[in-house]
């Protein structure tokens, strides 16, 4: 390379330098936004809406339907009433209230139904995937419709991608290693100081998490902040990407709880560990439920500490549903503050597949994409009430985030992404069916053993393919 | 496809809408289902007759469904349009005629394909249906009792007529 090549290349990569110091660190630093995220949010919006028009406009010409993931149904599924309520239905009105046992061949019907609805569109394994979108935002990942339309969708296609691969992501990735860099070394020296640690610690790492929050180009919005989670409780948010602690840390300061890991990110545990104090559990502890109440127990005790951030559905959701939430942080019998977050699809789908990707290749995808926004909504805190167990408990929280946040209130485990659903549900089914079979006499000893206070469980809240 | 989809009757988009299905079921990503794939669905799981309705996308002593077979099976449940049965009035009994759909009920009882509901086959689905609730006994009378009100010719088993018959009062209204 001659001399003014190397010369060229230095400027530029000083100018590079200076402009993301100017523009990206120093406000993350201070804390201060020029705004400049905003603005390119609402810029791809507009550019958003002239390309769906655009197809619109081309597949009208060509006289093709395009795909909208949300026709009309193959079946017409009407809201889920109970199984007794069907079965009546399927018989006509008339037979109600005979008392002894009695069986229709039609029967059958309802479970047939329900069996074949369920294999034309289920309520739980959608939720394993990406969501449909119903406009395209020129990322060819997320788009059925993908076709060439016209010339200038295609410029602007090729045009998106050069942005995104050759500008943004160097970007990102720059800011992204600038970040962790900066939290390995300030926190190692923040451990040096004995008196002024908490006070300086919350500021360094509030620093490094906003610097991961350009890093990503997310655009955050937070209501009702007055909610904010405070020291001795714990806070529950709906899962959807191992970026919602990124989101979350970066206003305000969290004790996180997991698994330790090796590598980088064990790294980077063990230095947050220096300045804060974080729960990390050995892979062994992972199964002894009683370590694991106890050590959050411990510390939510603690009132110098800060809150503990949790993720009771225990595995990543798309963001169109929120699942069960697991008891254990519940049993605890602490404040819980439960935050919704929302993201936005059109300018990015957050959502980690970790069957289909790897953690490396999903933060790509993350960072070439266009922006993440989403909403971050902080509930009124709540309690456990009197007569409440923790299972009650959960559910009260879980409706109360998915009310927020427009999801849809799933009874379903999300453990169901790798396992398969426990037989007892089915029994349940057989169960409520029997019912219907032998009719009042089963019915009236059913209240006597509720009476008893047998715990015969609660059928409607149980049975998760009711009630939902 | 061309040709089947005119006889099956599903418009452009609700064919794209299932095949969509079908790749997102279709773990192995070979353009077939297996009945794993199927068992994967935690509601059709849960179903006491999940298994037989998967039975019966399954063509005879096979173990893999590709996409046609998984749309014709389906077409037999959408929902009947009044506007087609007066288009083409002369056409073949389209798949989705209630007759159809009460064949596909019916062959969830007749395992052995004789065209016949044995006591014995009756018995089979009355149990998928209540699991450990209720008795041998009770169960066998309720059998009893529901093929000698079905059965008009006295053979003892429920053919497809009678089967029909039997469901009558569902036959007035729109099945499923």
């Amino acid at each position: 390379m001659s001399d003014l090549d190397i010369l060229c290349l230095g400027i530029s990569i000083t100018v590079w330098f200076t402009l993301l110091f100017v523009f990206i660190i120093m406000p993350a630093v201070l804390g201060v936004s020029f705004g400049i995220r905003s603005f390119y949010m609402r810029t791809l919006l507009k550019i958003f809406e002239w390309a769906t028009l655009r197809m619109e406009l081309g597949a009208k010409e060509k006289n093709q339907e395009l795909y909208k993931p949300y026709t009309n149904g193959i079946i017409a599924k009407e809201p889920p009433s109970s199984l007794q309520q069907e079965i009546q239905e399927l018989r006509g009105s008339a037979n109600s209230l005979r008392s002894e046992p009695e069986f229709e061949m039609a029967d059958i019907f309802y479970f047939c139904r329900r069996g074949v609805e369920s294999i034309v569109d289920d309520e739980v394994t959608k939720r394993f995937s990406a969501q449909e979108l119903k406009s395209w935002n020129l990322l060819t990942r997320s788009n059925y419709n993908f076709r060439h339309i016209s010339l200038r969708l295609t410029v602007l296609w090729g045009l998106g991608i050069l942005i995104r691969y050759g500008v943004l992501l160097p970007l990102r990735v720059t800011l992204a290693v600038t970040g962790i860099c900066l939290l390995l070394v300030l926190t190692t020296l923040v451990a040096f100081l004995p008196n002024a640690e908490s006070y300086l610690s919350e500021k360094v790492h509030l620093m490094c998490y906003r610097i991961c929050v350009r890093a990503l180009t997310a655009i955050i919005t937070y209501h009702n902040r007055e909610n904010k989670p405070k020291n001795g409780g714990i806070c529950v948010a709906n899962h959807t990407t191992p970026i919602d602690v990124i989101i979350l840390a970066n206003d305000g300061c969290y004790s996180l709880v997991g698994q330790v890991h090796g590598g980088l990110m064990g790294m980077v545990q063990r230095a947050m560990v220096k300045s804060s104090s974080h729960i990390w559990f050995e892979r062994s502890e992972v199964k002894d439920r009683h370590l694991v109440a106890k050590r959050l127990g411990d510390h939510v005790a603690d009132k110098t500490k800060q809150p503990i951030l949790v993720f009771p559905e225990g595995t990543c959701i798309n963001n169109t549903s929120v699942m069960m939430f697991k008891k254990g942080s519940f049993e605890i019998g602490c404040t819980v503050y439960p935050v919704a977050i929302k993201y936005d699809p059109r300018f990015g789908d957050a959502f980690w597949n970790s069957s289909k990707f790897g953690m490396v290749s999903y933060l790509l995808r993350m960072m070439s994409s266009w922006a993440i926004v989403c909403s971050v909504w902080y509930l009124p805190p709540m309690n456990r009430e009197e007569g409440e167990d923790a299972v009650q408990f959960a559910n009260r929280v879980k409706a109360a985030i998915a009310a927020q946040g427009g999801l849809v209130d799933l009874i379903w485990d999300g453990g169901l992404k790798r396992a398969k659903v426990k037989d007892v549900f089915k029994e349940e089914q057989q169960k409520l069916y029997s019912k219907v079979l032998v009719g009042d006499s089963e019915d009236q000893m059913e209240d006597k053993r509720s009476e008893d206070g047998t715990p015969e469980g609660d059928e409607s809240s149980k049975d998760p393919a009711e009630g939902q | 496809l061309g040709g089947s989809c005119a006889n099956l009757l599903l418009s452009h988009s609700q064919i794209t809408r299932l095949y969509s299905r079908f790749t997102s079921l279709d773990k192995g990503e070979n353009g077939t289902l297996s009945r794993e794939d199927f068992q994967r669905i935690p509601e059709l799981a849960i179903n006491p007759l999940g298994d037989r309705i998967i039975n019966a996308f399954f063509p005879e002593g096979e173990d893999q469904v590709n996409f046609r077979g998984f749309m014709r099976t389906l077409a037999h449940f959408r929902p009947i349009e009044d506007n087609e049965k007066s288009k083409n009035p002369t056409a073949s009994e389209p798949l989705n005629s209630r007759t159809n759909k009460l064949l596909f009920a019916f062959r969830l009882y007749d395992l052995d394909r004789d065209d016949k509901i044995s006591r014995d086959e009756l018995l089979q689905v009355l149990r998928m249906m209540v699991g450990v609730n209720i008795s041998d006994e009770q169960l066998g009378s309720i059998a009893d009792r529901t093929i000698q009100e079905a059965d008009t010719n006295g053979d003892n088993s429920i053919s497809f007529n009678e089967f029909i018959k039997a469901s009558f009062v569902l036959t007035l209204h729109t099945l499923l």
